[in-house]
């Protein structure tokens, strides 16, 4: 602990980033905002990473707030939860709030403005219950993690491995979102309350709260915060400010940033004793723990010049973004763009009744002055500057010249897999670039390649294993057929010998004619077989035919 | 004499070296896949018989043969790049009497259709139907090659071959591929108020 | 209204290619300045040309190519190949060396290649050795600085001498440089001051004594002491503005600096010292303008150390073992060569891949 104590001053540094304009200011004066109910939500079934749950709803069923829609199925899942009570319409394909918008299976809710809840089941005593049953709870309360990938935090925190530091991000290090800090101005002691219950989970290692240094009221709120705790846990848990930098609350390089430590390659922060988790999701933990709440909505920020009232809103899970963007005024201009997400990670969308998940922070909408339109991309220079912000250190140019060329053994060979898509490269790139751009696709054509490989590769083995059993099969017909007239023969050739011995003084040719006979008898036998078989198929097909005409 | 000797020496470097090659090449040779293999490893494994062979490993086997490198649609130009590249012939462009590429597809039995005949059970190169005689049959989806082999024999044509549809994860970042849509801005926001909107301080920010 | 649709990151920096390249011809401005105070018209001349001739053979490649014509002659790289040649050459070199240097510069250095971003070399280096060594009388006639001339250049003379290699009055280039040779009492040939000091060095004389001339003024050749602190002042410049990283500059002078340093101590009065190195020939231009082109360097910051410091190294060689008056372009191109090489061993480790990265 007091090795711990002389480390809590020293910061390091990662290689790379950028200081775009922060922008902040535009939604972080005012406190995070109720809506009014929308008209219809949109659930969907998938809303972290991993497979969708089974559905345990009908249309038609009325539903309580709180009450689970699905359940973790075979393959594992997260459930999601009504959000307010209403009734189940239908489920249907919707337009998923992913960068492709492609359908995705939701359930249709229709509030029915009543607020009835279930009966939340909160754990009292929560620093006397096993890790285990913590554990089950937050599953079962559909926590994902609330800072980007919406990983199922329960599956995160299950880790056999010795945890020796806990970070709690509140780094927010993206322009424009102001979610994590306004919920840590506002509520500041659920965090820390959650930060202390997660770190039980983990069998208590120390706790680092991380905020960026651009956030002077969320850590006079946090401060103000433990100041509150009793003395053993003031000492586990710490507040530590980092500059302000993009991407410095990236997973892998706040941790660098604290620790000085590299997450190794295709590893987890867990093989080096860490793990993290957003400040947002050490909220919905206290509040399924002590309240028996599960995730039923988030913070969001509403946020860009093209809006008249832009701040931070509760979002019901499932709400059409388009309830919020109306409820911030938005003003659209011919070409607008909707970002789900910040300026440097986040994505367009065109549909505006895509819904709110766990994962959706943000939602920008920049003028046209604000944000340009992207100009036309121009030849790479090598100059370098994308190298310069690189916080992986990886190649960005190399990594375009390979994209480009489709090398996907080149492009693994210089750390593709690395890439964090933080966009620092494009943000500086003279000829303007979507460098990042390339990356993902090259990503995803790698991805398809893989798949696709491996499902040759089936294809492969169910084909040769059918050609084996065609093979297998043929050769054990033409053995029966074998063995069936080797013993016909042999019937035939003991009928002969007594035939002969029967007829013992017959002329010296009868062997002869008695080896022609058989033959002669097999094949005549042979003939009036398929006869038989062919007219049967006629009369067969006949009687069909006159089915299906009659039919 | 002088002539004789330089000749000597040479033709004795020459068999040195010679020996030295020989003995390198057996004792540092590289186990390499067979090239049958290799392009085997290439083909899609769709089974399709498009190429005019019973399979892809037939087909490997005539193109390591001598025959063209440009008659497997289902691998389309991918597939012929990656051949010229193992093989160093000229990647040409798929031969269109053999069909063209088409987008990826997955078999799909209508199943109330079905008689339960077999018949495409019997076609199919992976057994990726199940089934059993006047029983009901249905496609595997994720063993499917789309080859398309078990539309022909169906007696009663309840074979539909249906595009693969894309999933959000396995999306491509095809962004030019989503259509732009134009609406009307007071549509765009219907729950928005004609009311003029105050002009917010932090705009200017 | 429709809406926008485009890929992450959305915010851009706007520092385009444009945008560098004007802020670099911004930076040569004191340089330049300097330049013209002390030799003239000359090199104002030389850069019309150049960039006229360059910008016409670029838009000529371009439509060619079928490539895009504005975004590629809008982002003034041409011009400044073409600038930074020009000013590397004799003032008053005739017309058609500037000329021909800038065709190849353009075409072949830069389009044969692949146009931005491809070319190998740096364009305005090689066409100075394509020069250099094609046409070695024009490209080392250096006038004396204007300081030391006794016969005055007008700006009308100096375009007659540009164009028809004579003056109004039917003096030639070579004659001038006779009337200076006669005139000047030291009775030197002139050319660049370490051009001179390798001439006087071969004839016998120690260095203390070829640098009591009037060609050197204290510490470095005279005029040729401000051109460099007028392009160090404009590299600077550049740093302050983040047009360029420090690496190169700092790497090149000081790896110039230590071979020079070294040179003095074991043979003071035989080698020119460091102050000459820096300051009397091209060895600012070099550091902050010519070895700073980026597609030509190498890419890592390591890998920008080791390629800048292998060229102040080999001009240091080539300057005092080489028979060319100066090095920079030789070593920039020697150096172009080795920056596939450099990349790849000064590849900057990938997070999460073994120690802590650079």
């Amino acid at each position: 602990m007091s090795k711990q104590a002389s480390n809590a001053v020293q910061l390091w540094d990662f290689p790379g980033g950028i200081h775009p304009p922060e922008r902040k200011q535009l939604a972080n004066r005012t406190p995070i905002a109720h809506l009014p109910l929308p008209s219809v939500l949109y659930i969907p079934l998938r809303q972290h990473l991993g497979s969708a749950g089974n559905i345990l709803v009908q249309p038609g069923d009325t539903v309580l707030r709180g009450q689970a829609l699905t359940e973790p199925g075979h393959t594992g899942g997260l459930p999601v939860h009504a959000p307010t009570s209403g009734t189940v319409q239908a489920i249907i394909d919707h337009p998923s709030n992913h960068p492709s918008m492609l359908a995705e299976p939701c359930i249709q809710l229709i509030p029915d403005g009543l607020h009835n809840s279930v009966a939340f089941e909160p754990i009292s005593n929560p620093f006397e219950a096993t890790a285990l049953s913590l554990l089950q709870h937050i599953q079962q309360a559909g926590i994902a993690g609330m800072g980007g990938a919406g990983f199922p935090t329960a599956q995160k925190l299950a880790q056999s491995r010795r945890i020796e530091l806990l970070i709690i991000n509140g780094v927010e290090c993206e322009p424009y979102i102001v979610s994590d800090d306004r919920l840590m101005r506002e509520h500041a002691a659920t965090i820390v309350r959650g930060s202390l219950l997660i770190g039980h989970i983990l069998g208590n290692p120390a706790i680092v709260i991380a905020v960026e240094d651009n956030k002077p009221e969320a850590i006079q709120a946090l401060e103000h915060a433990l100041t509150q705790l009793d003395s053993q846990q003031a000492e586990q848990i710490s507040l530590r400010v980092v500059p302000t930098k993009y991407p410095s609350g990236g997973e892998k390089q706040l941790i660098q940033v604290l620790t000085g430590k590299q997450v190794p390659a295709r590893g987890y922060p867990a093989h080096i004793g860490i793990i993290m988790q957003n400040v947002g999701t050490a909220f919905a933990v206290a509040r399924a723990i002590d309240h028996g709440e599960p995730l039923m909505e988030r913070v969001v920020t509403l946020t860009g010049e093209a809006f008249a009232q832009p701040g931070t809103v509760w979002g019901l899970l499932g709400t059409p973004i388009a309830h919020l963007l109306t409820h911030a005024g938005l003003q659209t201009e011919a070409q607008q763009r909707i970002i789900v997400g910040g300026p440097m990670m986040g994505f367009t969308v065109t549909d505006l009744q895509i819904p709110i998940t766990k994962t959706t922070n943000c939602l920008l909408a920049p003028t046209t002055t604000e944000i340009p339109a992207k100009r036309q991309e121009l030849a790479c220079i090598r100059c370098g500057a994308c190298e310069q912000v690189c916080p992986a250190s990886i190649l960005p140019q190399q990594l375009y010249w390979l994209a480009r060329a489709k090398d996907h053994d080149g492009l693994a060979q210089h750390h593709l897999s690395d890439c964090i898509e933080c966009g620092a490269c494009a943000y500086v790139c003279p000829s303007e670039i979507p460098l990042v751009h390339y990356y993902r696709q090259a990503k995803a054509d790698i991805r398809e390649a893989h798949i696709e490989q491996q499902k040759a590769e089936i294809a492969r083995q169910r084909f040769e294993a059918r050609q084996a059993r065609l093979q297998r099969e043929k050769e054990e017909r033409l053995e029966r057929h074998r063995q069936a007239a080797e013993a016909r023969q042999k019937a035939l050739a003991a009928r002969e010998r007594e035939h002969a011995q029967q007829a013992e003084p017959a002329a010296p040719n009868a062997p002869a004619a008695a080896s022609d006979d058989p033959q002669k008898a097999k094949v005549a036998a042979a003939i009036a077989r398929a006869k038989a078989k062919k007219a049967a198929q006629q009369v067969q097909q006949q009687s069909q035919q006159g089915d299906s005409e009659s039919s | 004499m002088s002539i004789l000797s330089g000749i000597l020496v040479l033709a004795g470097l020459a068999l040195l070296f010679g020996l030295i090659l020989g003995f390198a090449a057996i004792r540092f040779k590289v186990e390499s896949d067979p090239l049958v293999d290799q392009i085997d490893e290439i083909l899609p494994q769709t089974q399709c018989g498009q190429c005019g062979y019973p399979g892809c490993r037939p087909y490997a086997e005539a193109i390591a043969n001598g025959d063209d490198i440009n008659k497997c649609p289902p691998g389309g130009e991918a597939t012929i790049q990656k051949l010229s590249d193992l093989t160093g012939r000229e990647a040409k462009p798929l031969d269109a009497a053999h069909g063209v590429e088409d987008v990826k597809k997955v078999a799909y039995i209508r199943e109330d259709e079905c008689i339960g005949c077999t018949k495409c059970i019997q076609a199919c190169p992976v057994d990726a139907i199940m089934g059993a005689n006047r029983q009901m049959h249905t496609v595997i989806a994720d063993e499917c090659t789309g080859c398309d082999l078990c539309v022909e024999p169906c007696p009663v044509d309840c074979i539909d071959m249906l595009p693969v549809t894309t999933k959000p994860e396995r999306w491509r970042w095809q962004l030019d591929s989503i259509p732009v849509t134009v609406v009307d801005a007071t549509q765009a926001l219907p729950e928005q108020k004609a009311e003029p909107k105050e002009e917010h301080s932090g705009s200017q920010v | 209204m429709s809406f926008y649709i485009a890929s992450s990151p959305h915010a851009h920096q706007r520092r385009t290619t444009q945008h560098i390249m004007l802020w670099v011809l911004l930076a040569l401005i004191p340089g330049l300045a300097a330049q013209c105070y002390f030799f003239g018209w000359g090199p104002l001349l030389q850069i019309t040309v150049a960039v006229t001739v360059a910008l016409i053979t670029e838009a000529v490649i371009l439509i060619v190519r079928e490539k895009p014509l504005r975004a590629t002659l809008g982002d003034f790289s041409a011009v400044v190949t073409a600038v930074l040649l020009a000013i590397s050459i004799p003032p008053l070199a005739p017309w058609w060396v500037i000329v021909i240097g800038t065709l190849f510069s353009i075409g072949i250095v830069k389009h044969v290649y692949g146009g931005i971003g491809q070319n190998v070399f740096n364009p305005a280096m090689a066409g100075y050795v394509l020069l250099l060594i094609s046409f070695p009388v024009q490209m080392t006639s250096w006038m004396p600085p204007s300081t030391l001339a006794t016969f005055e250049l007008n700006f009308i003379d100096s375009l007659w001498l540009f164009f028809t290699q004579y003056t109004s009055e039917g003096y030639s280039l070579e004659q001038v440089r006779l009337i200076e040779l006669t005139q000047s009492l030291d009775a030197i040939v002139m050319a660049t001051p370490l051009d001179e000091i390798k001439t006087q060095l071969s004839q016998g004389y120690t260095l203390t004594e070829i640098k009591r001339s009037d060609v050197f003024s204290g510490i470095a050749g005279t005029g040729w002491l401000w051109v460099n602190l007028g392009y160090l002042v404009g590299g600077l410049l550049l740093l302050y503005k983040r047009i360029i990283q420090w690496h190169i500059p700092v790497a090149l002078l000081a790896s110039l600096a230590f071979f020079a340093a070294l040179g003095s101590l074991f043979a003071a009065d035989q080698l020119p010292g460091v102050s000459l190195h820096l300051l009397s020939g091209g060895a600012m231009l070099a550091a902050f303008f010519i070895a700073t082109d980026p597609v030509s360097a190498a890419t890592s910051n390591r890998g920008k150390l080791v390629y800048a410091a292998l060229i102040g190294m080999l001009i240091y060689i080539i300057r005092t073992w080489g028979g060319y008056p100066d090095a920079i372009a030789f070593a920039v191109l020697l150096a172009n060569m080795c920056v596939p090489v450099i990349d790849y061993y000064t590849r900057p480790r990938a997070y999460g891949h073994g120690g802590k990265a650079l």
